[in-house]
């Protein structure tokens, strides 16, 4: 490239940063840090940042933890800014809309947006309970904004007699924490075999199962609820299983996973669905034919993107660190050339307060088929466990041993092999690999023998982030 | 005033725990609870406990509405 072409180049790029205009569509933490970035990479045009909610940003993991337990208020987790954003901040507004041809965002209010480019960061929502009736009974909950987390502060404060906790999830499970705190009975009831199945697998889940027990929770797996009666006043009064059984509550706590914002993207010709929007690791959307777009960039749980570490299977991370990652990458790389973009390569991590214990993670767990007690104790609920799959250690989870995380971290870095050594002295008796018990095999059947491109496990071709140290 | 602790990072340590108890709790062994946004009045203490955090896992919104202290 000859110097005129590279100063014109250039020239573009400062006048894309002096007068462009950014849409960030979504405003809680994945869309806040990215805006946060955005002016500290020299971006200084028109920045928009819209959010269906009417609150400032704020933070959701305290919300199923110290604010239901009522020491928090729930308007009292709004993150702090880290960065100068001069923003006009678009809240209580919902984007309906995509128009990728005249680069406009449509909004509920019929107002059109234009950008140069955008970035999707609508996140997800909390499944409903599937009976719109008994969902709207008095009593019923979901547990994803401060709204909802200071309707169910209320409700606990006002002593109920039982509260049913539906899906034994982290969110559920934390919620039946708070409850027990509380001195409140609850019932749990999880269609798996035990809590935390579907992401920790079975193993980890029937010492979760134990935990739960032995705090006065009254869990029931392998059952379904099967409907919801209320009283002639419109509140939650039973509920009724799939085997047989009822329970009265007079407060239910509906925490069945969560559903992907992707509705308002319908038409748009991206490559957004069920399972989210469809992404590389630079955070660049996809189209619907799988091409990858320049003006469009996608991040936190809502974004899918191929990673390294795992057979370069697209992954959805529906984990804080995820969103403050990928934010500062999206940012970085909506102002960058080519030649400047970085990756967005998180190593997984996640974390859950729950019965006093702390549950930690690094890796993805339900990519490993087998799992291995490497330090501590079962029975006093302070451990760590390693997963692997072909003989490689691909996750690790921690209760109440996080400070050894860092370890397992630096192992699945490197897809070192499982068994890891263990790195202390506190190892348990049974430390022969087990079936890890994970309810569905999500992993495809065949993979190739030969890997022709791709992660070579002995060489560290990638360099990956951890936020965990 | 609004802080923000990455529970990936904290390992439990609890030096926030002793300098700014009315914030920061333990439940449990390692389990870290905090007041995201506690009163003004805190500040000082707050700044403490982020300064002396071993994993440097708190981050505290300044008066100026940019990180402030030991943040990065």
């Amino acid at each position: 490239m000859n110097a005129s072409t590279k100063a014109k180049i250039a020239d573009l790029v400062e006048s894309f940063k002096t007068t462009g205009r950014i849409v960030i569509v979504g405003a809680s933490l994945a869309g806040l840090r990215a805006a946060e970035a955005l002016r500290k990479e020299g971006f200084r045009g028109h920045l928009t940042v819209i959010g269906d909610e009417p609150h400032e940003p704020y933070d959701r993991p305290p919300l199923s933890k110290q604010v239901l337990k009522g020491w928090v208020a729930a308007d009292h987790t709004k993150l702090p800014r880290l960065e100068t954003v001069d923003a006009e901040w678009r809240l209580g507004v919902a984007a309906v809309g995509l128009d990728r041809p005249n680069r406009l965002v449509r909004l509920a209010s019929g107002e059109q947006v234009p950008f140069d480019r955008l970035l999707i960061a609508t996140g997800t929502r909390a499944r409903q309970w599937p009976n719109p009736k008994e969902a709207a009974l008095d009593g019923v909950f979901t547990i994803r904004t401060s709204d909802d987390a200071a309707r169910i502060q209320r409700a606990l404060a006002a002593r109920p007699e039982r509260v049913l906790v539906i899906g034994a999830g982290f969110i559920g499970s934390e919620a039946a924490s708070v409850c027990r705190e509380l001195g409140l009975a609850v019932t749990v009831a999880e269609r798996g075999p035990a809590p935390l199945v579907g992401a920790l697998g079975g193993v980890i889940g029937a010492i979760a199962a134990d935990m739960q027990r032995d705090h006065g929770v009254d869990l029931r797996t392998g059952v379904g609820v099967t409907s919801l009666d209320g009283d002639a006043k419109g509140r939650v009064r039973r509920a009724h299983f799939s085997d047989g059984n009822m329970v009265e509550a007079d407060v239910v706590l509906v925490s069945l996973g969560s559903i992907r914002n992707t509705e308002w993207l319908e038409g748009s010709g991206l490559a957004a669905g069920f399972w989210g929007v469809g992404c590389d690791a630079g955070c660049r959307a996809f189209d619907i034919n799988g091409v990858v777009t320049d003006s469009i960039f996608v991040v936190g749980d809502i974004a899918r993107f191929p990673h390294v570490l795992y057979e370069y299977q697209f992954l959805t991370l529906e984990h804080w660190d995820n969103a403050v990652l990928g934010a500062e990458v999206a940012a970085h790389n909506m102002v960058s050339l080519e030649a400047d973009r970085w990756p967005h390569l998180p190593l997984p991590a996640f974390w859950s307060g729950q019965f006093g214990v702390n549950i930690k993670s690094v890796g993805v767990c339900p990519f490993g088929k087998e799992i291995v007690f490497t330090q501590g104790s079962i029975k006093k609920r302070r451990f760590a466990a390693a997963y692997g799959h072909r003989g490689r250690i691909v996750a690790a989870v921690t209760f109440n041993h996080g400070k050894w995380l860092q370890y397992y971290a630096a192992q699945i870095e490197r897809s070192a092999p499982f068994p890891p050594p263990p790195p202390g002295y506190d190892r348990p008796r049974k430390t022969k690999p087990i079936a890890a018990a994970f309810p569905d095999s999500r992993v495809p059947t065949s993979l190739p023998d030969v890997v022709l491109t791709g992660h070579d496990p002995t060489e560290r071709g990638a360099e990956f982030r951890s936020s965990i140290g | 005033m609004r802080i923000v602790v990455d529970l990936n990072r904290c390992l439990g340590y609890a030096q926030c725990a002793f300098l700014a108890p009315t914030v920061f709790k333990l439940h449990g062994e390692e389990a870290l609870m905090y007041d995201p946004n506690p009163d003004d009045a805190m500040r000082l203490r707050v700044l403490r406990a982020a300064a002396a955090c071993p994993v440097q896992a708190i981050k505290v919104e300044g008066p100026d509405g940019k990180g402030e202290g030991a943040t990065s």
